[in-house]
C-alpha cells in the first residue's frame, strides 16, 4: 500500500464534491455518476487499506509555528480507524447507489450529490485525523455537510429551521468542545494524539482541571452525537431526504461524537468523575429518547428517537470506561440503523412522501423486500438473539452490571422500552388494513434502493457473531456474568414486544395518549422560551442601549457640537460636506508643520 | 520599482479618469494590473527574510527630516494583497453610476491607492497622510452616492474618523518627540531601533500608547466609538462599505502591530486589561446589538464591528501566534465582508429593500448569489476551509497561551473563553440572517428577479479563491509573517503580569 493511499480516499469525495460544484452542476444524472464513482472507489481503498498492517501516511503541515503550536495534516492508522473507514465508505456507498433511486426526479439532485460527497469528505477527515485541531476541522464540516443536506429542500420554511437548528446546537457543542481543546493544549503543548499520551502526567497532575478539559471535550460529543441537553436537533434533521437520515443523522456523523470519545480515551479515562457524568448523561439519553419514541407518530422521527437512544447506551458505554463495548454498538447500530432508515425511505417514496404511521398499515404483503429487511433490522434494533444488536448490547448491559446497579437497571428499562416501540412501528405500518388511499396501492421499491437493502441486512443480521465482529473489533469479554444479566435483557425485550404488539394489533388510532411523551417533555418550548428570555432580550437591550445610549448620549452630543461649527463655517460659505473634508486635511498638515518643525 | 506601480497605478488612473478617460474600463485594467503586481511581488517575496524587501527611497528635505519611503515586509505584503484583491473586485462590482461617474470611480481608486500607501509606508508622515488621502473619498462617496440618510451618515463617519485620526496625529506626535533629540526621524525602521534600544521612557509609553490606542480604535471601530460604522457601511454604495470595511479599517489595525506593539511595548503590558475589556464589548455586546438587526446592511455593518474584535484579541495576546492570527484574519475578514456587502448591494439593487422580513426565499431566483453568499457567510462565522478558521484558531490559541496556568483561569481565558462563545453568537446571526433573505417560501413579488449577471462570478471567484486557498495552506501566510514578528514579539510566551 502507498502511504499516499488515505489521501486519496480522503480528497476523493472532496475532488468529486468540487468538480460539482464548479462543473458539472446543471446535470445531475452526470453528478450523480461521479459522486457515486467516488464513494465506490473509497470503499475499494479503504478495504485495501483495512487488510494492509500500514500503519503510516504521509504527512503534510497545515500550521507550524513551533515551538508554540503544530498542527499537521496527518492521518492515525490504527484498529479502530480501519473499521471505521470500511464502515463510513461502506455503508456511504450504499447509500449513495440508494440516493440515486430516492433523489431520481429532484430537482437539486447535483446539488444533493455534491453535498453528500462533502459529508463523506468530512466524515473521513475525522476518521482519519491525527490531531485535535485537525479533528475539529473536519467536525465543523461534517457540521456543515449536514446543515447542507437537512436544508436541501430549502424552500420549505420546516427544512430552513431545522437546518439552523442542528447548526446552532451543534455550535454549542464544540464552543466546549474548542475550550476543551485548548485547556488540553495548554498544559501539554501539543494537540496531537500520539504525543498527548506521553504527555498525559501534566494534565493527571491536576486533577480538577482534568475533569474540566474532558468534560469540556465530551460537549462536542454532545452536540455531535446528540446527547441530552443538546438532543433537539435530531428528530428535527429529518427534514432532510431520507438518504441523509440514515447515513448522517443515524449511522455515521452521530456516531462520530462516541468515536471521538473512544479515540480520547486515554484522556477520559483518567478522569473518574468525568466518566460518571458521560455515563449518566447516555443513560438519561437513552431512557428520555425512548420514552419519547413510544409516542411519535411520524415513522422518520420514531426512528430518530430510537437512534438518540442506542447512541445514548454508546456513550454509557464510554462512561463505563468500555470504548471497546460502545464500538461494538456503533458498528452493529450503523447496520441495522441505517438498514431501518433505507427501509422507511423506501415506504415513504412508495407512499408518495406519507410519514404518518397510522396511514399506512398492511404493508407487509405489499413490500415484501422491504418488510424483510425491515424486519432483520427491528430484530437488531430491539436485541432478539442471535442478531447484531443483542450481541452489542448485550455487552453494554453486562457492563453496566458490573459497574452500576441503578445504570443497568434504567437501562434494562430502556431495552424494554425499545422493544416497545420498535414492534409498534412494525405492527402499525405492517400488519393490519391499508388506512389510507397511498396504502392502498403501495408498490415495492425499484431495485436500486431495494438492493442496499438486501446488502446491508446481511451484516445487520450477522455483525454480531465473533467470527464477523473479530476481524474488526476488539470485542470486550466480560467476566463471571450470572444468568440473571443474559436473562434479564432477553425478558424485558419479550415483554416490550410482546406487550405492543397486543396493544397495537388491529388499532385504528392510538389507544395510548400521553402529551408530556408526545411533545418530547417540552423541550422545544423550553428551550424556545429559554432562548426568547436570553439571548434575543439581551439582544433587543443591547441593541437598545447601543442606538439610543452610546449612539445618542455620546454621538449626538459630538454632533451637535460639530453642527455647530458647521453652521459657523457655513457663515464663510464653505458649509458643504466636501469643502469640510478638504479643510480638515489642510487643518491636519497644519497641525504637523507647526508641531513638528517649529 | 513594483512597489512604486502598486502605489501608484490607481492614483495614476485616478487622475487619468478624472481627465476624462473612460472610467471604467481605466479602474478596471489599473486595478488588474496592481493586482497582478501585487500577486508577483508576493511570490517574489523572499520567505525568512528579515527586514524589508522592495524598498524605495526618495529624500525629499533634510531639513524636515522627511523621506519618502515605501518597503514590504510579510506584514504589509500581505495587506497589499488584500487592498489589491478588493479593490478589483469592488471596481468589477460598480456597476453604472448615474451622476458624475467618472468622480465615483476615481474615488475608489484614490481609497485604494491611499491604503496600499499606507501599508507599504515606511515613513510616518507618509504612513498619516497616505490614509488622509484615502479617508476623503470614503466621506464623498458616502455624502455623494449614498443611500437613505446618506448625509447624516457622511457626517457621523466624518466626524468620528477625522476625530480619530486627530488623537491618533498627537499620539504619533508624541512618539515623535518622545525618542532623544538625535535619535528622531520619520523612518519607521529607525524609531524602531530607538525603541528597541529602550529609549522611550516606561512613563511616557503609557500615555502614548492609550492615545494610540483610541486613536487607532476609533478607526476600526473599538467599542464604544463604533456606531458610526453600521450606520456609514449602510448607506454607502457597495464599492465604498467593500473598500472601507474591507481594507481602509484594517489601517488601525495594522497601525497597532506595526507602531504601537512593538515600539511601546510597556504601554502595551500597562492597557492590556483596558483593550481587553474594549475588545469584549466589541464580540459578545455588539454580537448581541447584531443579533437584533432587522436589516441585511445593518447586520453585516454589525457584524465587522463584532470581528473586528477577534483581530484585536490577537493584538492584545501579544505573542507570535496571537499577532499571526489577528494579521491573518485581517486579510481574511477584509476579503469575506467585501464579498458579503457587495452582495447586499446587489440585492438591493433589484428589490430596493435589505429588510429581512421582506426578503426570502431567493435562493430560488438567485442561486448563484445564494452559493456565494453562503460561503462568504461560512468564511466569516469562521468555518474551517476558509482563511477566517486558521486565523481564529491561532488567535485563540495564542490568546489562550498568554499566561498559562494550571490554577484558575487567567484574565487572557476567560477572554478566549468569552471570545469562543462569540463564535456562536456570530453563526446565530449569520445563519439567521441568511435564512431569512435566501431560505423558505420566498414572496411572490420577487418572482422573476433576475440572478447576478455571469461576468461577476470573476470577482466573486477571485475573492473566494483567495480565502480558500489561504484556509487550506495558511502556512503560506504563516511563513510570511514569521520574520516580520519574530523580530519584535517573544517567541515563548509571556507570562503577562496584569494589573488590576
Amino acid at each position: 500500500m502507498s502511504s499516499a493511499l488515505p489521501w486519496y480516499v480522503l480528497l476523493l469525495p472532496f475532488v468529486s464534491a468540487a468538480t460539482i460544484v464548479l462543473l458539472t452542476r446543471r446535470n445531475g444524472g452526470v453528478s450523480a455518476f461521479i459522486s457515486v464513482g467516488a464513494a465506490l472507489i473509497g470503499f475499494v481503498c479503504s478495504c485495501v487499506i483495512f487488510a494492509s498492517p500500514e500503519t503510516t501516511a504521509l504527512e503534510l503541515s497545515w500550521i507550524n509555528l513551533k515551538p508554540f503550536l503544530d498542527v499537521p495534516l496527518g492521518f492515525i492508522l490504527d484498529d479502530l480507524s480501519k473499521t471505521m473507514l470500511v464502515l463510513v465508505t461502506g455503508v456511504g456507498a450504499l447509500i449513495h447507489i440508494y440516493s440515486l433511486g430516492y433523489m431520481r426526479d429532484d430537482t437539486g439532485k447535483a446539488r444533493y450529490f455534491a453535498a453528500l460527497s462533502l459529508f463523506m469528505f468530512s466524515m473521513l477527515g475525522i476518521v482519519l485525523a491525527n490531531n485535535f485541531v485537525m479533528m475539529f476541522i473536519f467536525w465543523e464540516l461534517v457540521g456543515v455537510s449536514s446543515y447542507l443536506l437537512i436544508g436541501h429542500w430549502f424552500t420549505r420554511d420546516s427544512a430552513a429551521e431545522a437546518a439552523n437548528k442542528a447548526f446552532l446546537t451543534n455550535r454549542i457543542g464544540d464552543f466546549g468542545f474548542m475550550l476543551g481543546i485548548l485547556m488540553v493544549w495548554a498544559s501539554t503543548g501539543t494537540v496531537v494524539f500520539g504525543e498527548l499520551a506521553g504527555q498525559m502526567s501534566n494534565l493527571t497532575a491536576h486533577p480538577g482541571y482534568l475533569t474540566a478539559a474532558a468534560l469540556l471535550i465530551f460537549c462536542g460529543a454532545v452536540g455531535k452525537s446528540a446527547q441530552f441537553p443538546l438532543h433537539v436537533w435530531l428528530p428535527d434533521a429529518m427534514e432532510g431526504p431520507t438518504p441523509i437520515s440514515a447515513l448522517i443523522h443515524a449511522a455515521t456523523m452521530v456516531a462520530a461524537g462516541v468515536y471521538m470519545l473512544v479515540r480520547v480515551s486515554f484522556l477520559v479515562q483518567a478522569s473518574a468523575p468525568a466518566l460518571t457524568v458521560i455515563a449518566w448523561i447516555g443513560t438519561i439519553t437513552a431512557l428520555m429518547a425512548g420514552l419519547i419514541a413510544t409516542q411519535q407518530n411520524d415513522i422518520k422521527r420514531i426512528l430518530a428517537y430510537s437512534t438518540l437512544s442506542q447512541l445514548g447506551y454508546m456513550v454509557m458505554a464510554v462512561g463505563l470506561a468500555s470504548g471497546e463495548a460502545a464500538m461494538f454498538h456503533l458498528f452493529t447500530h450503523a447496520f441495522f440503523k441505517a438498514l431501518l432508515f433505507l427501509g422507511a425511505g423506501a415506504i415513504i417514496i412508495m407512499l408518495h412522501h406519507e410519514q404518518n404511521i397510522w396511514k399506512m398499515g398492511g404493508l407487509a404483503g405489499k413490500l415484501r423486500v422491504t418488510f424483510g429487511t425491515f424486519l432483520v433490522g427491528t430484530l437488531a434494533l430491539i436485541g432478539c438473539p442471535p442478531f447484531s444488536g443483542f450481541f452489542s448490547k448485550d455487552t453494554i448491559l453486562g457492563l453496566a452490571h458490573e459497574k452500576n446497579a441503578v445504570i443497568f437497571h434504567l437501562a434494562l428499562f430502556t431495552a424494554f422500552l425499545t422493544a416497545f416501540y420498535t414492534t409498534r412501528l412494525v405492527v402499525v405500518v405492517f400488519f393490519g388494513k391499508a388506512r389510507s388511499e397511498e396504502a392502498e396501492h403501495g408498490k415495492e421499491a425499484p431495485l436500486v434502493m431495494t438492493g442496499p437493502l438486501l446488502v446491508l441486512a446481511v451484516p445487520a443480521a450477522l455483525a454480531g457473531f465473533g467470527f464477523f465482529a473479530n476481524k474488526f473489533l476488539h470485542l470486550p469479554h466480560l467476566e463471571g456474568e450470572g444468568n440473571a444479566v443474559r436473562i434479564l435483557p432477553l425478558a424485558a425485550m419479550l415483554t416490550g414486544v410482546a406487550l405492543a404488539f397486543f396493544l397495537y394489533r388491529k388499532r385504528e388510532t392510538d389507544p395510548i395518549d400521553l402529551a408530556i411523551l408526545r411533545r418530547r417533555f417540552y423541550f422545544d418550548e423550553l428551550y424556545a422560551w429559554l432562548i426568547h428570555a436570553t439571548q434575543y432580550s439581551f439582544a433587543r437591550i443591547a441593541a437598545f442601549f447601543d442606538r439610543w445610549i452610546i449612539d445618542a448620549g455620546a454621538v449626538r452630543g459630538a454632533s451637535n457640537a460639530t453642527f455647530g461649527l458647521g453652521s459657523l463655517l457655513r457663515l464663510f460659505q464653505v458649509g458643504n460636506l466636501q469643502a469640510y473634508a478638504f479643510l480638515f486635511g489642510l487643518g491636519i498638515i497644519g497641525i504637523i508643520y507647526l508641531t513638528v518643525f517649529s | 520599482m513594483i512597489l512604486l506601480f502598486i502605489v501608484f497605478a490607481p492614483l495614476f488612473a485616478a487622475a487619468l479618469i478624472l481627465a476624462g478617460a473612460p472610467a471604467r474600463k481605466t479602474a478596471l485594467w489599473s486595478s488588474g494590473l496592481a493586482l497582478a503586481a501585487a500577486f508577483a511581488a508576493f511570490l517574489g517575496y523572499h520567505r525568512g527574510q528579515k527586514g524589508f524587501s522592495y524598498v524605495t527611497t526618495l529624500p525629499l528635505s533634510d531639513e524636515w527630516r522627511l523621506n519618502f519611503i515605501l518597503g514590504l515586509d510579510g506584514l504589509s505584503l500581505t495587506m497589499v494583497l488584500l487592498t489589491a484583491l478588493v479593490t478589483l473586485a469592488a471596481i468589477w462590482f460598480t456597476g453604472k453610476v448615474e451622476r458624475h461617474e467618472n468622480a465615483f470611480y476615481a474615488c475608489l481608486l484614490l481609497i485604494a491607492g491611499g491604503a496600499t500607501g499606507a501599508f507599504a509606508s515606511l515613513d510616518l508622515f507618509f504612513f498619516y497622510a497616505f490614509h488622509e488621502l484615502a479617508l476623503i473619498p470614503t466621506f464623498l462617496l458616502i455624502g455623494i452616492w449614498g443611500s437613505g440618510n446618506r448625509q447624516a451618515a457622511a457626517w457621523k463617519i466624518t466626524i468620528y474618523l477625522a476625530t480619530g485620526s486627530f488623537i491618533l496625529l498627537l499620539g504619533l506626535i508624541l512618539l515623535y518627540r518622545s525618542v532623544p533629540e538625535a535619535a528622531r526621524s520619520f523612518d519607521l525602521r529607525v524609531l524602531q531601533a530607538a525603541a528597541s534600544a529602550g529609549q522611550i521612557p516606561a512613563a511616557s509609553q503609557n500615555h502614548i500608547y492609550l492615545l494610540l490606542l483610541i486613536g487607532f480604535g476609533i478607526l476600526v471601530s473599538l467599542f464604544p466609538f463604533h456606531t458610526w460604522a453600521p450606520e456609514a457601511y449602510a448607506s454607502a454604495p457597495a464599492p465604498a462599505a467593500m473598500l472601507h470595511a474591507g481594507v481602509l479599517k484594517k489601517f488601525g489595525l495594522y497601525g497597532l502591530i506595526r507602531v504601537a506593539l512593538p515600539m511601546l511595548p510597556e504601554g502595551a503590558k500597562h492597557w492590556a486589561w483596558l483593550l481587553i475589556a474594549l475588545l469584549l464589548a466589541n464580540i459578545i455586546y455588539v454580537g448581541l446589538v447584531t443579533i437584533a438587526q432587522k436589516r441585511l446592511d445593518w447586520m453585516l455593518g454589525y457584524s465587522s464591528v463584532m470581528h473586528v474584535g477577534y483581530i484585536f484579541l490577537g493584538i492584545a495576546s501579544g505573542n507570535l501566534l496571537g499577532l499571526s492570527g489577528a494579521a491573518i484574519l485581517m486579510f481574511a475578514h477584509g476579503l469575506s465582508i467585501a464579498l458579503l456587502f457587495a452582495l447586499a448591494g446587489e440585492i438591493r439593487a433589484r428589490t430596493g429593500t435589505l429588510v429581512l422580513k421582506d426578503l426570502g426565499g431567493l435562493g430560488k431566483v438567485m442561486p448563484l448569489a445564494s452559493v456565494a453568499f453562503g460561503l462568504g457567510a461560512f468564511a466569516s462565522i469562521g468555518l474551517p476551509g476558509f482563511a477566517n478558521f486558521a486565523a481564529e484558531v491561532m488567535i485563540f490559541f495564542g490568546a489562550f497561551r498568554n499566561g498559562a496556568e494550571m490554577s484558575g483561569f487567567h484574565i487572557f481565558q476567560v477572554a478566549t473563553l468569552l471570545a469562543l462563545w462569540g463564535v456562536v453568537i456570530s453563526a446565530v446571526y449569520m445563519l439567521r440572517a441568511y435564512r431569512a433573505t435566501f431560505l423558505g417560501s420566498m414572496p411572490e413579488r420577487w418572482n422573476g428577479l433576475p440572478d447576478l449577471h455571469r461576468h461577476l462570478r470573476v470577482p466573486l471567484g477571485i475573492l473566494l479563491a483567495a480565502l480558500l486557498w489561504f484556509g487550506f495552506f495558511p502556512q503560506e501566510l504563516v511563513r510570511l509573517l514569521q520574520p516580520a514578528f519574530r523580530n519584535h514579539f517573544p517567541v515563548n510566551a509571556p507570562q503577562s503580569e496584569e494589573r488590576n
